[in-house]
């Protein structure tokens, strides 16, 4: 009924039928439901800011002090640092494998569909348990491999030392998340039609020229994708630092979730980490923002 | 239109078995299963053979370089094989049989016994957890299919009607910006004084928590949904729950299999929720058991691996049963 009316007058009909009332009604329980449980803990966090709670027991209004203090912060400052690091290292390198594997991937290759399953397998796998296994191969197999090769930086733990274990959870992070990566690339490579590189071809387009002028900019909307979707949750790392180095050896992994886990549940800190929430809230806000800014509108169309 | 349409497909058969004669058999079967009209249109173009034949091996590759790639790709796997091999390998072993060389923890062990299994599933309670993840996994998923349907549906159809359905849109969609990290202190207390740091607190908040994604998934897929449809349900008297659970909910169904995967595989694999969640409870879901082992057993290796396939096993199972819907839906999801 107010499709065609919609369609058929360039003013839409802004009156309330009884059909609309009633779809209002659904709508607003759902909201109270999303209210309660996402804005209201959000503004809670807030206030939980201003004040020196410890998580029990009695606490003071204290301003905007924790939110000051937290630019001072030693220990807030190095995870930011680091969790900047991961996900800026970790959104490079699992673009730039994923989009290998995906190319060779799309290729006509022998056994293509039994390739792409076991590639994406990791993907699937809860990132704790992941997390596990890595650690034995990082504590064990690599040191074994390292002393019977007599490789020297193999032969110590990565996880040991505050130069290494961030990149053992890079490794670990990537391992899972090119999974994911190289799926979406593959269905963006197939979203390029085959006349497409024909035309290139004929212009004399090969190899890297082909990619860098042809592929690339028809998959960019992928890439985008892969970029935000990629750093969103390499800045929200938890599970692979609880399970290879709970933020150790000295701090050097703790991630800005793990901290405020960590710090904010049992370290009495619960009015200083709601703060630093809150602050990365706003961050990931300002960061998605200017990600769809810059990437947003440069997509290619045919 | 039609008609020149066929013609051109009959060229295109025309100019394949052209191919089989100038090329290989090998290469010929490729261009067969390919397949593509396209392709065999710019075959059509006036130029030689010759070029033609270049053409083709540079859409498709060389021979030779997708033999190589192929073998690259198969070794790749190894990176993806390893660790899983080596997980069932360790958790087959006992511990007297782990030495400190590679081949302690790599080589076969001296006898397939489930005793390892045995014992983790009685040290971690093994099927009580799996009870817990798959009630977890299974209600959320069915409570957020029914909900955000809705909630996609309902807000959807009226978005462009009235601006509270936008502004709802809007504020529902801006929740995905909220890392679960930001709301976790405040929801513990809240949960708490609501009592219900339990697992329902949990489900709800997971319904609350993948609102945002599988609504706008929901009202996205509505717009294939053509509104005559519900137009002439209402002719015919029905009234619009009549309608929704009628005509819309069916004809949503393979967004309901890309929101059932999604949710299904970030409720199983989730351990912040549970773990401050439902930390004073005595609940465990799967992931949560292997945190508790590992702090209380963590240097039975042999153990704990037993353990950590026990957990994996499930979702192996699920993605070798459904690994079609798996890879659709995680897709589908991020796509749109």
């Amino acid at each position: 009924m107010m499709g065609k009316k919609k369609k058929e007058n360039i003013y839409v009909d802004r009156s309330w039928t009884k059909n609309d009332k009633i779809f209002l009604g659904i709508l607003i329980p759902v909201l109270v439901l999303f209210f309660c449980f996402n804005t209201l803990p959000l503004l809670k966090g807030f206030y939980y800011g201003l004040t020196n709670f410890k998580g029990y027991g009695s606490y003071d209004f204290v301003g905007l002090r924790n939110f000051r203090d937290i630019f001072t912060d030693v220990r807030v400052g190095k995870s930011y640092l680091f969790t900047f690091k991961y996900a800026i290292v970790m959104t490079l390198a699992v673009n730039v494998i994923s989009l290998i594997l995906a190319l060779g991937l799309n290729r006509e290759i022998k056994g293509k569909s039994a390739l792409r399953g076991i590639y994406f397998v990791p993907n699937i796998l809860g990132g704790l348990v992941v997390g596990y296994i890595f650690s034995f191969i990082f504590t064990y197999i690599l040191p074994a491999i390292g002393n019977a090769t007599g490789i020297g930086f193999l032969q110590n733990s990565m996880l040991a030392s505050t130069k290494t274990a961030w990149i053992a959870i890079v490794i670990v992070g990537a391992w899972q998340g090119i999974a994911m990566n190289t799926i979406i690339y593959i269905s963006g490579l197939q979203t390029v039609p085959v006349d497409v590189y024909e035309a290139g071809m004929l212009d004399g387009a090969t190899g890297w020229t082909k990619f860098r002028k042809l592929t690339f900019p028809l998959i960019l909307p992928f890439f985008t994708i892969n970029l935000v979707l990629c750093m969103k949750n390499a800045l929200m790392v938890f599970d692979q630092i609880m399970a290879l180095t709970k933020g150790g050896p000295s701090q050097s992994t703790e991630s800005i979730s793990y901290l405020i886990y960590n710090n904010g549940m049992s370290g009495g800190q619960f009015g200083f980490q709601s703060a630093n929430a809150f602050l990365f809230f706003i961050m990931i806000v300002v960061i998605s923002f200017l990600q769809m800014k810059f990437l947003g509108g440069k997509e290619e169309q045919l | 239109m039609e008609n020149n349409k066929k013609d051109k497909n009959q060229n295109v058969a025309a100019d394949v078995t052209e191919e089989v004669v100038l090329n290989t058999g090998a290469e010929a079967e490729k261009e067969k299963t390919a397949g593509a009209a396209e392709k065999a249109e710019a075959a059509k173009a006036e130029k030689p053979a010759v070029n033609d034949y270049k053409l083709k091996k540079g859409i498709i590759g060389g021979k030779a370089a997708n033999r190589i790639i192929n073998v690259l790709l198969v070794l790749g796997c190894l990176t993806i094989l390893f660790p899983l091999y080596m997980t069932v390998i360790i958790a087959f072993k006992q511990p007297t049989e782990m030495t400190n060389d590679v081949a302690g923890a790599l080589a076969f062990p001296s006898q397939w016994s489930f005793d390892n299994f045995r014992e983790a599933m009685r040290v971690t309670d093994f099927w009580h957890s799996l009870g817990n993840s798959f009630l977890l996994t299974g209600v959320t998923v069915v409570i957020c299919i029914l909900l955000h349907s809705i909630a996609g549906y309902v807000i959807g159809r009226k978005m462009e009607k009235h601006s509270v359905f936008k502004i709802s849109y809007f504020y529902i969609v801006s929740g995905m910006f909220v890392p679960f990290a930001v709301l976790m202190m405040p929801l513990i207390k809240q949960t708490a004084q609501l009592g219900i740091a339990n697992r329902v607190g949990v489900i709800v908040l997971y319904v609350v928590f993948f609102m945002p994604m599988n609504m706008m998934l929901y009202t996205s897929y509505l717009k294939n949904i053509p509104i005559a449809l519900e137009e002439a349900a209402y002719v015919d008297g029905a009234t619009a729950w009549q309608t929704y659970w009628r005509i819309i909910f069916p004809n949503m169904k393979p967004m309901h299999a890309t929101v059932a995967v999604l949710t299904a595989m970030s409720t199983w694999n989730d351990v912040m929720t549970p773990l401050v969640i439902m930390s004073g409870t005595d609940q465990n879901t799967l992931p949560l058991a292997q945190l508790n082992f590992q702090t209380q057993f963590g240097t039975n290796y042999n153990l704990a691996f037993a353990s950590y396939l026990l957990a994996l096993l499930p979702i192996m199972i699920f993605y070798i049963i459904c690994q079609k819907q798996i890879i659709n839906g995680v897709v589908n999801g991020a796509v749109k």
